[in-house]
């Protein structure tokens, strides 16, 4: 078989195997309710970090101001309960605009 | 999470007059004219992004020198955007089919965490968990833990999740055939709406309950500290010792 191959099907095998980790063990074992607690409270922590590293590193470094000001615009926007619509683009718009105006 | 969201909403608030909003997508749904509408509308935005960040994908890859079956199948079996850009990104730059593995691999840790908090909301049945497991995505459990009461999780999983994989597959394939005629995506700020979409989806939970927060931005403190230290995908993961400051309520334990 040819390597390509293989590395996309090891990594399918492996990332699969990761996500039906949940599936799997739902209903063999009894979670108990703490746990359950944990993992919710573990997936905002999870989607908190992303969006944080997301926002502010690019490979290991600083992203440059443009997409974190786009995304504490998001931030403002959505503490004010704005619609999800506007959140989202008004973070795209505002990071392309910085770029238009030379802001990396 | 859903527990603490359902007492989330603010009554009073006239938050039905203009569709969802980021803020309360908790509060109050089963009045709302029609949920299943925003949800799509919601859904779409972040389908429209996925596509063109997969069209783009599919550019990269073969404006790279690989052949169009590479992203493409990729794209279907792997189904995880950030490493599938890395695990390519490895391939181009000829750093070795184990090192590609390895790194899409670490990537992907934080899917096991994100599966074990969706695993009640995928559905019971074996098809349902075997193929909403492959579904499992950043922006389909941020969706679906977003919504106040288990049927709209399941919903909001579903739809944001098959759509998400055909928009996704579409794109690849779009982009993969087109070539580079899209550009550099960072133009369009691309790179910040998937941050945006975390915002919006996560910060109804972090303003009804002070113990996620604290554990949250600890969590955030320390990826960010290890950054530019470690490979990509073990920040993330550190992140979830922020957990540590997760206590047990007292109220709870004098109930019992």
């Amino acid at each position: 078989m040819n390597t390509t191959v293989v590395v996309i099907l090891a990594l399918a095998a492996g990332t699969y195997a990761f996500r039906l980790v949940g599936p799997v063990l739902h209903g063999r074992v009894t979670v108990p309710p703490r746990m359950q607690e944990l993992a919710s409270a573990g997936a905002v922590v999870l989607l908190v970090a992303l969006l944080a590293t997301g926002a502010l590193t690019e490979g290991g470094g600083f992203a440059g101001w443009a997409r974190p000001a786009g995304v504490l615009v998001a931030g403002l926007l959505a503490w004010r309960r704005a619609p999800f619509v506007v959140v989202v683009v008004g973070a795209a718009a505002t990071t392309a605009l910085l770029r238009v105006a030379g802001v990396a | 999470m859903r527990s603490v969201q359902r007492t989330s909403g603010e009554p009073g608030t006239p938050d039905d007059r203009g569709g969802a909003r980021a803020g309360d997508r908790a509060g109050a749904r089963s009045f709302g004219r029609s949920p299943d509408r925003s949800l799509l509308r919601d859904s779409s935005l972040v389908w429209l992004a996925s596509g063109i960040v997969g069209v783009s994908f599919g550019a990269v890859s073969v404006a790279g020198g690989l052949p169009l079956w590479v992203p493409v199948l990729m794209s279907l079996v792997v189904y995880a955007g950030s490493a599938q850009f890395s695990a390519v990104g490895v391939l181009l730059a000829g750093g070795g089919p184990f090192a590609a593995v390895a790194t899409g691999l670490l990537l992907n840790t934080r899917t096991a965490a994100f599966s074990l908090a969706v695993a009640e909301i995928l559905g019971t049945g074996r098809a349902a968990r075997f193929l909403g497991a492959h579904l499992v995505t950043d922006e389909t459990v941020a969706f679906a833990l977003a919504q106040s009461d288990p049927v709209r999780q399941r919903r909001a999983f579903w739809i944001s999740g098959l759509g998400l994989f055909a928009v996704w597959n579409i794109g690849v394939l779009a982009g993969a055939l087109a070539g580079g005629a899209l550009g550099d995506t960072a133009r369009y700020g691309l790179d910040a709406a998937f941050p945006a979409v975390l915002v919006a989806l996560v910060l109804p939970a972090l303003r009804a309950d002070a113990r996620v927060r604290r554990c949250a931005l600890l969590g955030a403190a320390l990826a960010l500290a290890i950054t530019p230290a470690v490979p990509a995908g073990v920040p993330v993961l550190l992140a979830l010792a922020g957990l540590f400051l997760h206590r047990r309520p007292a109220r709870k334990e004098a109930a019992v």
